[in-house]
């Protein structure tokens, strides 16, 4: 410690000591991952059924052929996942902030935000998709309020807005009382109160969590084809059927990954970031 | 001298727990009250009644000739003439210290950003704090976030100010910063109610110091009489468990 | 063409007896054991109530005759249920052949076998009253400005796109019963299905329903043809084709086509 200059200009024992560590956990993650790959390359075509495997699933022919029509019908996945995106960011808001009511006067919209979150959070998609998709077109509405993009896309936004608004409402009970003290002490109105001091604490600090329903949302978009939208998903089921092969959906899979791979990362890191701060 | 808030018969329970058992005290104008007792003597929900953030069950609070306990009353203008200071600062921690200063004068009074700039830089320098005004709470030490806090507070230009122990949260070496600000607060004349332990300060500087116990002030008075001669034995003993 | 067939059929007659024989051994999943798959339902006319072990319905009085005239006895004949997917999945099958309704294409044979076809379809418009009143002359020009809709996975959204090229994206759906409600809903105007489905769906389904015009099969320059579907390579194959050219041959099939999928008469076709 007498000198300063020297322990930064040398690495100490204890770096000197982790570098080694880390130089050997990397062999080994990278040796085994060998391994395991170089498994998987010999003994996979090994199988008896492989050939049929390939075949079906592998088919480059097939791949090339359809990959174009998948890309472009991923278009419409993209497109419903961007009307849907911000208006379940609104609805969420409004039945978080619904749920954290307080006063007595206005209970029943606290009741209503809560039945709605219970309903839509205990419904598969799927069936949400149908029942609204199918049954409220069924109703008699004239074109084009009928559209099952239009309805489809609803029920994706009131199951989605459901999950949001919990997720954000664990954001504002995380906010500690004394916040709302201090700000209700400073004269300002509870409204103000929620705008300014508890919701942008509490968004930010569920950006992780949400994150991770944006990315399930964007892979649940493909549910619309079951009311008849031609998404990738369906569109890789009518190359399916058209040649017979299952390799459209692992093109499919693939333009999927693709866009979600990256936003997991992007979500992992900003939990990362968020747990450092809050450390 | 005028007198700016009376408290009389002021009760609060929270459930089965009586906090406050009847409490009266008469506040004049420019005057600083100093409330010592135990924890959980009442001090703090006392200062948080009197802000109506915790509204009383019985009783009347007075301020300015108008009883603001009556059940039914609009809280907000009411708060905007009555400042709090916090043990734990409670300051917004996404706003730098000057946002946190502007943001209720902003809402509240309608002031714009520009007009606030001047008075609030003022502010800032008065306490020493002129270089930090951009800065966020996890940038700035206990000190400097207590100081901020009051600047907070004084911005809203209120009447009374109410301060809930507010060195209790501090390293030993920041208290001195921060009743350094209550002194010039006092020099200047400003109403104030202290919740606090700074037995030094309160013989200090206060005007009327009261002994709470149980929900009850037991004993009130000038600090002369309160510190060196109490008259009640429980008074007697706080302050000997303190010495 | 038609001499061709003929003498075709003339050749395999003479040695169908023989066939018979060898299909009945050592070439199904079980021996002596002909294991015909069919859709998960079944449905009109293809197959009456759901219940192939009945003969009733075409495919399902077809598939009796198939296996009678490869040597299978009624009772020699297991009927199980599949999906397209589990028809196509590579791996073990549980059928020996598979009939429901497969249309043959040059793609599909890449994959799978197909026997020669038993049924050659007519494509009709399914839609309702209301719009074949809207429309009139079933022109294709008329067509193109309806919403169109098919079963995922059948050869009618291809169709549309080449035979109609409508101006708004065509809707698909898992199953019949989602197009119907996709129709009564006003969700799309019109679906392509094949003759005895749109007969069956527009009189029995469809509220309302109607068909706006067929595309018949001999003016079609890829007329839909359904073929029984094995797997790549199946040596029943083989037998199945000379059951089918003896059937056709002997005017059997002729006479189970006329007796279960009435003749589409009025359906106005469409040029």
């Amino acid at each position: 410690m007498t000198d300063t200059s020297d322990t930064t200009a040398r690495p100490g024992r204890r770096a000197v000591f982790e570098a080694a560590l880390r130089r050997r956990s990397m062999r080994i993650a990278a040796t085994s991952t060998a391994a395991v790959l170089l498994a998987i390359v010999l003994l996979v075509p090994l199988a008896p059924g492989w050939e049929a495997v390939k075949k079906s699933f592998f088919n480059g022919p097939v791949f090339s052929k359809t990959f174009p029509g998948l890309l472009d019908a991923f278009l419409l996945d993209i497109a419903i996942f961007a009307w849907s995106l911000p208006l379940i960011a609104i609805l969420s808001l409004v039945v978080a902030i619904c749920r954290d009511i307080q006063r007595p006067a206005l209970y029943p919209l606290k009741l209503f935000a809560t039945l709605y979150t219970d309903i839509f959070r205990g419904l598969p998609v799927i069936l949400v998709i149908y029942l609204i998709g199918f049954g409220v077109p069924g109703l008699g509405l004239p074109r084009p309020w009928n559209s099952p993009y239009i309805w489809g896309s609803l029920a994706l936004i009131l199951v989605y807005s459901a999950y949001v608004a919990e997720v954000i409402r664990s954001g504002i009970e995380s906010i500690h009382r004394s916040q709302r003290s201090a700000a209700l002490s400073l004269g300002l109105s509870s409204g103000d109160t929620m705008r300014f001091v508890v919701l942008p604490q509490a968004l930010r600090n569920v950006v992780p969590a949400n994150m991770n329903l944006v990315i399930a949302l964007q892979k649940d978009v493909a549910l619309l084809s079951f009311v008849g939208p031609v998404e990738i998903f369906r569109q890789a089921g009518v190359y399916k059927s058209l040649y017979a092969n299952f390799t459209p959906y692992v093109g499919a899979a693939l333009i999927f990954l693709i866009i979600t791979i990256p936003a997991t990362r992007y979500a992992d890191y900003l939990m990362h970031k968020r747990r450092r701060i809050e450390q | 001298m005028r007198t700016m808030l009376r408290l009389a018969g002021v009760q609060k329970s929270f459930g089965t727990h009586h906090v406050l058992r009847g409490i009266d005290l008469d506040v004049d104008a420019g005057e600083m009250v100093c409330l010592i007792g135990a924890s959980g003597s009442g001090k703090s929900t006392l200062l948080r009644a009197i802000n109506l953030l915790d509204p009383i069950d019985d009783g009347e609070i007075v301020f300015d000739g108008v009883d603001i306990a009556e059940p039914g009353l609009d809280p907000q203008p009411i708060r905007q003439r009555i400042g709090l200071v916090f043990q734990s600062f409670n300051l917004f921690p996404h706003m730098s210290a000057e946002a946190n200063v502007m943001l209720a004068p902003g809402r509240v009074k309608g002031l714009r950003k520009a007009q606030l700039k001047a008075p609030v830089t003022e502010l800032f320098q008065r306490f020493g704090l002129g270089d930090r005004m951009g800065h966020y709470p996890d940038q700035l030490s206990g000190g400097q976030q207590q100081r901020v806090a009051i600047i907070r507070a004084l911005a809203m230009q209120p009447e009374i100010l109410l301060f809930d122990e507010i060195t209790s949260a501090l390293d030993p070496e920041l208290v001195a910063e921060v009743l350094d600000v209550l002194r010039r607060l006092r020099e200047e004349g400003m109403t104030m109610i202290l919740a606090t332990h700074e037995m030094g300060f309160a013989r200090e500087l206060a005007d009327k110091v009261c002994f709470l116990d149980g929900g009850r002030i037991i004993e009130a008075g000038p600090p002369a009489q309160i510190f060196d001669n109490p008259q009640e034995q429980r008074t007697r003993q706080f302050l000997s468990q303190l010495l | 063409m038609k001499t061709i067939v003929t003498a075709l059929c003339a050749t395999l007659v003479a040695t169908a007896a023989t066939a018979g024989n060898d299909c009945t051994a050592g070439k199904t999943l079980e021996d002596g054991v002909l294991t015909i798959a069919t859709g998960n339902p079944a449905y009109f006319p293809w197959v009456i109530d759901d219940a192939p072990e009945t003969k009733q319905g075409f495919e399902a009085a077809v598939a009796y005759a198939i296996a009678n005239e490869m040597g299978f006895e009624d009772d020699a004949v297991s009927w199980v249920r599949t999906s397209f997917d589990e028809a196509i999945q590579p791996g073990a099958k549980n059928f020996d052949i598979n009939m429901q309704q497969y249309s043959i294409t040059p793609e599909r044979e890449e994959m799978v076998d197909f026997s020669l076809p038993y049924y050659t379809s007519a494509m009709a418009i399914l839609t309702t009253a209301t719009v074949v009143e809207a429309v009139g002359d079933p022109a294709p020009e008329a067509l193109k400005g309806l919403l169109w809709g098919a079963m995922a996975g059948t050869t009618g959204a291809m169709m549309i796109d080449d035979a109609i090229g409508p101006e708004k994206d065509i809707l698909l759906y898992n199953d019949n019963t989602d197009v119907t409600q996709a129709i009564q809903a006003g969700q799309i105007d019109a679906a392509l299905f094949d003759l005895p489905t749109a007969l069956y769906l527009s009189a029995v389904t469809v509220e309302n329903g109607a068909l706006l015009g067929q595309f018949p099969a001999e003016r079609s320059q890829n007329p839909d043809q359904f073929g029984i579907l094995m797997e790549d390579g199946n040596p029943l194959k083989a037998c199945v084709d000379a059951a089918i050219e003896a059937l056709t041959a002997s005017g059997q099939l002729a006479a189970l086509e006329a007796q279960w999928l009435a003749a589409a008469t009025g359906v106005p076709v469409i040029e």
